[in-house]
């Protein structure tokens, strides 16, 4: 597994745009007759002499976490704008739950759910009645829309604060709420627009517990684009974007593959003679300024081996996995943190046990 | 039908979208939403109220001293229909512009990428405006006694299916200006260019007989006085007036000396709400 991770990283650098099969992906069961839910070929859209977004292709499977993953002005807004019928694009194609954006954009509005950048509630309404509102919009049938409501509310964990004002909720509440409202009409794709912008780590780790719940329980696929690194950790695909292509996309554990092996460095008392001691039993390692760099496959596991294989005594031992971070700077050679002054809160770590 | 098969079917494929009872289902909702956040909104009913109120006392007090009476008639009683007209007005107004809030807050994305017709929001909004704006004028009605303004249950009728007209037409007059808008900071520009001359110049608050020539056709080319002079005729009609006084404060507009019967006048406000209508769907169409 872990050796064809590697190789399929090492077929995959350099070659600019990337696709790769993802055997984890595969894996996951595709329903008969199931078109993929987010077909795209080509799609491009310029304002003007500005190129927002210069063509991309991809496709989403139903029930994929797909995350568009890129710095602020990349492009992520308006392809999300235009596979939601928000925009036009000004060529390509895309379909959205098997219906055409173009010709058919008030099918894919139906069979959509948005939640987008910027909060779109009435706060002077309780969260019932933006609720009720939203269902009667999207045609809920009149005898569902009660059952659904109290449902989607349980879902985001709001069924207590549903007769409230939304103009007394937090930040966080809101955002759970409009999740819950995209949600309202059974979507096949939920659209998901920066949906952890400005939100704490707490309440993003709770968001997206709301999120994978929802695609646990009711299948739906979802669509999002962030700049958060960690928070692209939780897709199943990350296609990263830069200055409106696609530059690279996987699953992560391929995409952080595709840009180098797992590294164990070891500081020693005798670095010359661990070194030969590590060759001779068959690692591949060199001299850095650490002291002594052995790629591995597997960080985790190699580093018990390696310490008694060195032979000397060990000082210090640092392993390290490559990080979507280092993807990142790899694909585009610049780190995507420089693009806003903010610091990448270390929110997959904290939360990395919560997942399944 | 559909070329793609759901994990959870039937409840969004079942979505009604474009029939019909689907539509009266959204104009419905659509105007439930302006109705609760009207009631919500205390000082919204109060200022609504207090500001008419405030004209009421300035003028029909202030003035009826320097206008004196005319058989009997204060100005105080002629000037009355003017304030409950502006009240509908102001009200309807206010409410249409709150797209403006709509579109700063977000909610009017909510409702524009809805798979409905915008002609159902506009409908909506304007029933909705329509409905605020005639209960605020209605409100009005409580202060006709203090004024000397006798009320029948004919009267009321008819005060209330002209003030609905009338809101009618604003709302979708204001939505709109509120199309055209994007910012929040144009509302009060618009509020104070355009709705003040309307009113001012409608003849709500000055009988429009003996005008200079330029004044007169401003106010003749003004659609709101087509709103005010049938609100103030069948409310004058109610009242005990000598013939003095009604030659004081004629009600019917006169263009180039035609009286236009009160017919014409609220076919006259009827086509300006239904222009306004057809911008207002095309100003929201634009949107996004």
């Amino acid at each position: 597994m872990d050796a064809d991770r590697v190789r399929a990283g090492t077929a995959v650098r350099g070659q600019g745009p990337v696709v790769s099969a993802d055997a984890d992906f595969a894996q996951r069961p595709v329903r008969d007759g199931a078109g993929p839910a987010v077909d795209v070929h080509g799609l491009a859209k310029r304002y003007g002499e500005v190129v927002a977004v210069a063509g991309v292709d991809f496709s989403v499977a139903q029930g994929e976490v797909f995350a568009l993953l890129g710095p602020n002005g990349a492009g992520k807004s308006t392809t999300i704008k235009m596979l939601c019928t928000l925009a036009r694009p000004t060529s390509g194609r895309a379909t959205v739950a098997g219906y055409d954006v173009l010709s058919a954009a008030r099918e894919v509005r139906r069979r959509i759910g948005l939640v987008f950048q910027e909060q779109t509630l009435d706060d002077q309404l309780t969260a019932e009645e933006n609720l009720r509102f939203h269902a009667v919009l999207y045609g809920v049938p009149h005898d569902r829309v009660e059952p659904r409501i109290a449902r989607v509310l349980d879902l985001v964990a709001l069924s207590d604060r549903r007769r409230h004002l939304v103009s007394t909720y937090s930040g966080g509440m809101a955002r759970r709420l409009e999740i819950a409202r995209g949600m309202l009409h059974t979507p096949r794709i939920l659209f998901l627009d920066e949906p952890t912008l400005g939100l704490d780590p707490q309440t993003r780790a709770l968001m997206w517990d709301d999120v994978l719940r929802l695609r646990e329980e009711e299948g739906v696929t979802i669509f999002l684009t962030t700049h958060y690194m960690d928070e692209a950790e939780y897709a199943d695909r990350i296609a990263i974007i830069d200055h409106g292509s696609i530059i690279a996309l996987g699953t992560p554990s391929a995409l952080k593959a595709s840009v180098g092996a797992d590294t164990v460095t070891l500081g020693t008392d005798d670095d010359e003679a661990a070194l030969a001691s590590l060759k001779r039993v068959g690692y591949t390692a060199v001299h850095t300024e650490g002291g002594i760099t052995v790629f591995v496959d597997d960080e985790e596991s190699a580093v018990g081996p390696i310490v008694s294989a060195a032979e000397v005594p060990v000082r210090t031992v640092r392993a390290r996995r490559p990080t979507l971070d280092d993807v990142f700077l790899h694909f585009t050679g610049r780190e995507i943190r420089e693009q806003h002054g903010e610091a990448v809160p270390m929110f997959a770590r904290a939360h990395g046990a919560r997942r399944r | 039908m559909t070329a793609v098969s759901t994990r959870t079917p039937a409840v969004a494929a079942a979505g009604t979208g474009t029939s019909v009872p689907g539509e009266l289902r959204v104009v419905a909702m659509v105007w439930e939403r302006e109705l609760i956040r009207y009631t919500r909104t205390r000082t919204r009913i109060v200022s609504g109220f207090a500001q008419p109120v405030l004209f009421l006392l300035v003028l029909g007090y202030g003035m009826s001293g320097l206008v004196g009476t005319t058989g009997g008639f204060t100005f105080r009683q002629f000037v009355y229909p003017g304030v409950v007209a502006m009240s509908v007005v102001m009200t309807a107004m206010f409410s249409a512009m709150s797209i403006v809030w709509d579109r700063e807050f977000g909610f009017l994305r909510e409702m524009l990428v809805a798979p409905v017709s915008r002609a159902s929001l506009v409908l909506g909004k304007t029933a909705g405006g329509a409905t605020v704006a005639a209960a605020q004028g209605t409100i009005m009605l409580v202060l006709a006694p203090l004024v000397g303004i006798r009320l029948t249950p004919l009267l009321v009728v008819e005060v209330i299916g002209i003030e609905l007209l009338m809101a009618v037409a604003m709302t979708t007059f204001g939505v709109f200006v509120a199309s055209r808008i994007q910012r929040m900071e144009s509302f009060q520009v618009v509020m104070q260019m355009l709705l003040m001359p309307m009113l001012f110049l409608s003849g709500a608050l000055f009988p429009l007989n003996g005008l200079p020539a330029w004044l007169a056709v401003v106010t003749r080319l003004n659609p709101l006085t087509y709103a005010v002079a049938p609100l103030r005729q069948v409310v004058f009609s109610a009242q005990d007036m000598s013939a003095a006084a009604r030659a004081r404060f004629p009600t019917n507009v006169t263009i180039l000396g035609h009286t236009l019967p009160i017919w014409w006048e609220l076919a006259v406000v009827a086509v300006f709400a239904l222009v306004f209508f057809v911008l207002a769907h095309r100003g929201l169409s634009r949107t996004e």
